[in-house]
């Protein structure tokens, strides 16, 4: 007689110490492994794309610090270089090569927030997460000094930023920039050739490249399937086409790729930043822009590479003080997509892995 | 009081257990009974006592350890640089409620936390604690070790399926199935010790290894990695908390315990862990003695300074270590720590037997032992690693490819289908 059986469904989450906010997995176990599974997500919904159309073109800044509370700065450059495009405002020089500062500090502290949690969802009971947090505190100090706030930070404006930096920030930078190859360095060592991480993570959730392009993943988790795809290289803006800078790659696509490839990111990100501080011109770091702006009707699309991929504001103006319509394309969201068929045929502990890799913010899957 | 006849002496505690029972038996003339009964309490209190007073304070050792660790500085508010946190702590599980999930099987929801004390526990009555501090002295002691050992998995079998929990139940399936594993090369790493000591009885493992002065550490390094790691699996310590795993399966099989009932268990964890400690100060590192720096420094200090270095390193795998995967950490033991242990005993029983036939002298044979076997033991874990594949490039550690060809694809397909280990 056949014995009977019912499938094991386990919900990881909305409560749970691994799914980075408030995100659910429904999983369907046999013994370990997972045969199917349910992404359920809109818990942290906030109706930011409707609010927005409610608010002037300045008053939506501070949505974008939290749908990614991750990396604010960059939230906010995608969204003011949407506006930009819409109302044909070219922010100073300055306030260009401060944009690029702050994204790059933003990816380092994103990135090693990122990484810290992957440890963790290894299993390295928070050591990797303090220390990596140790280095972000610092990023979040140099945040306050340039505009008083270290997660919402507000301080990309349409025309500039909001604040020129004082003048305490270009040695705290330096001396941070110094410190940063040295603690890159340790951690390479203590992680990426961490056996126990390698066993982890190597030949886990292999996302193909074709798969990707086909989901339309972006970011880290689309360059570790090994496509060169960077949209500071692609659609430069800013001032990203005057820095040197490599796009990191992976070859496999798998977790292990997707950790190292936001690893040497963040090599590349000290790169660019000891660039940038040196080069930064003196100068005004924004345009005068009258307060009840007005953008002439049409439409903008601003993109960036933030931390977590291709951040687009979709911004539609019919003549009015505020958006008529105001899309995210929020890379924490789309690159969710081709989680299910990472996830099945994983065990339990590998969904975590791989959910972890994505590196998603729920505020921004949800908005 | 004749008892405390020579309190001056604290390098055994034992001989004022003696000094109470020769009172009873000479100067009250209690039956026999009588002085079993008490000496066997006396050193049950005493055992509790200690074991409540280590974990108490280890609660603060290891909160303030992995603080340093992890770059912060660990609980400095309640008393004195934070000393008073674990009595805090204590309390708070006291004073909070112990939930019964409606869906729990009721019984064996309590039956669980109880019983899992028992085997922490009770291991410690064959430790040789100092000379003379022995509770049962039993001629089978390393099996008793072993079977009370492996009792502890009942009861979070026990915890796991009564809490009626999904993540509970992995847990416990989890603590099953590695048990089943990792008792094997226990019992083998065990084994290589017993070979060479030629008794089962603790006390007299001990007193061989004081006897030819060499911890079987240096005789058996394979023995001990083997038996650290077997038991590191045993009592659910980091890498080897699957069971338990917080990152997974939220806390395993206690998931669905709280207050007072979640305490005893973070308990039993912390006596676990003194009683593998034990064991292996005990079975490796010559228990009380230490080249004769024992008739100078009370045994019992001596054990439990060892002891305690012992749970260090747990502490600081815990601290440092990511956690393996099931099938990983089962693979680990049947094609890799299963045939090293199998060799070992081997060839310690080879040993044995050219040193006893062979007629060589003891101070001629163990060091020579000594560097063969920790020889044997490296090239062993390098070439059966190799063997294995560890080594293999696609196993090894590596970095992000650097590029400025915008559109490029570098993706290589994997050789094996996704999903296969």
């Amino acid at each position: 007689m056949p014995m009977k059986t019912e499938p094991f469904v386990v919900n990881i989450g909305p409560q749970h110490p691994s799914t980075h906010g408030v995100f659910r997995m429904r999983l369907t176990l046999d013994g370990e492994r997972i045969t199917d599974a349910d992404m359920v997500i809109g818990y942290l919904h906030r109706s930011m794309e409707k609010l927005a159309e409610e608010r002037s073109f300045t008053q939506v800044i501070p949505f974008t610090d939290r749908t990614d509370y991750v990396a604010a700065m960059t939230g906010n450059l995608a969204y003011v270089l949407a506006a930009e495009k819409l109302c044909g405002i070219e922010a100073p020089e300055r306030a260009q090569w401060l944009r690029v500062i702050m994204s790059e500090l933003q990816r380092f502290a994103s990135h090693s927030m990122a990484v810290g949690v992957f440890a963790n969802d290894c299993g390295a009971w928070q050591t990797p997460v303090m220390h990596m947090f140790r280095e972000r505190e610092k990023i979040l100090d140099l945040f306050e000094m340039a505009c008083g706030a270290r997660l919402t930070t507000n301080y990309m404006r349409i025309g500039g930023v909001s604040r020129d930096i004082p003048p305490e920030f270009m040695p705290a930078a330096h001396k941070l920039l110094a410190e940063l190859p040295k603690r890159m360095d340790e951690y390479e060592d203590l992680l990426v050739e961490n056996e126990i991480i390698v066993a982890r993570s190597r030949g886990v959730g292999v996302l193909p490249a074709e798969l990707a392009i086909a989901t339309s993943v972006s970011g880290p988790m689309l360059r570790a399937s090994g496509v060169a795809w960077d949209i500071r290289k692609a659609d430069p803006y800013a001032a990203y086409e005057r820095l040197e800078f490599d796009i990191c790659v992976g070859t496999n696509g798998d977790v292990y790729d997707r950790f190292l490839v936001r690893v040497a990111e963040m090599r590349q990100s000290i790169r660019i930043l000891e660039q940038a501080l040196a080069m930064i011109p003196d100068g005004p770091v924004a345009v005068d822009v009258p307060v009840a702006l007005r953008p002439p009707a049409g439409e903008a699309y601003g993109r960036i590479e933030s931390p977590r991929g291709e951040l687009g504001f979709y911004v539609v103006s019919d003549g009015g003080p505020a958006p008529y319509r105001f899309h995210i394309r929020s890379p924490s969201y789309i690159n969710l997509t081709p989680l299910r068929d990472l996830a099945i045929g994983a065990t339990v502990a590998d969904a975590i892995v791989i959910l972890g890799s994505i590196d998603i913010v729920v505020g921004e899957v949800d908005r | 009081m004749p008892a405390l006849a020579a309190w001056y002496d604290l390098r055994d505690l034992g001989h004022y257990v003696t000094s109470v029972i020769n009172w009873l038996q000479d100067d009250l003339s209690a039956p026999d009974w009588v002085t079993y009964v008490v000496s066997g309490v006396i050193g049950i209190v005493a055992i509790l006592l200690w074991l409540l007073i280590s974990q108490l304070s280890f609660i603060w050792i290891e909160r303030r350890i992995i603080g340093r660790m992890q770059a912060r500085i660990g609980p400095n508010r309640v008393g004195p640089r934070g000393l008073l946190q674990p009595i805090a702590d204590a309390l708070k599980l006291l004073l909070k409620e112990a939930i019964t999930v409606r869906l729990a099987d009721r019984p064996l929801f309590w039956l669980g936390p109880v019983l899992i004390f028992v085997p922490a526990m009770v291991v410690f009555a064959v430790i040789p604690f100092g000379k003379g501090m022995t509770l049962a002295d039993l001629n089978v002691g390393v099996l008793f070790v072993i079977a009370i050992g492996s009792t502890n998995t009942v009861a979070v079998f026990i915890a796991g399926w009564s809490s009626n929990n999904k993540f509970a139940l992995l847990g416990a399936m989890r603590t099953v199935a590695m048990l089943i594993s990792y008792e094997l090369i226990q019992v083998l790493a065990l084994l290589g010790v017993v070979v060479f000591a030629g008794s089962m009885r603790l006390g007299e493992v001990v007193a061989w290894q004081s006897h030819y002065n060499a911890w079987l550490l240096f005789l058996q390094p394979l023995a001990l990695v083997s038996f650290m790691i077997a038991s590191a699996v045993e009592i659910n310590r980091s890498p080897m908390d699957i069971s338990e795993a917080e990152s997974e399966i939220v806390a395993g099989y206690h998931t669905e315990y709280s207050g007072i009932k979640f305490g005893f268990f973070y308990t039993a964890e912390y006596f676990a862990g003194f009683a593998i400690s034990a064991v292996t100060v005990t079975l490796f590192l010559g228990g009380w003695t230490a080249w004769g720096l024992e008739e100078w420094v009370p045994g019992w200090l001596l054990f439990l300074s060892k002891l305690y270095l012992v749970f260090f390193l747990f502490i600081w795998t815990r601290g440092t270590l990511p956690r393996l995967r099931i099938d990983q950490l089962m693979a680990f033991a049947w094609k890799f720590l299963l045939p090293l242990a199998l060799v070992n005993v081997l060839v310690a029983g080879g040993e044995v037997l050219a040193w006893r036939e062979g007629d060589i002298s003891s101070n001629v044979a163990l060091p020579i032992f000594g560097v063969a076997n920790a020889v044997l033991a490296a090239q062993l874990i390098i070439g059966w690693g190799t063997f294995m594949g560890h080594l293999k490039p696609e196993r090894r550690a590596k970095r992000a490819v650097l590029t400025q060809e915008l559109g490029a694809v570098y993706y290589v397909p994997p050789k094996r289908p996704a999903g296969e280990p």
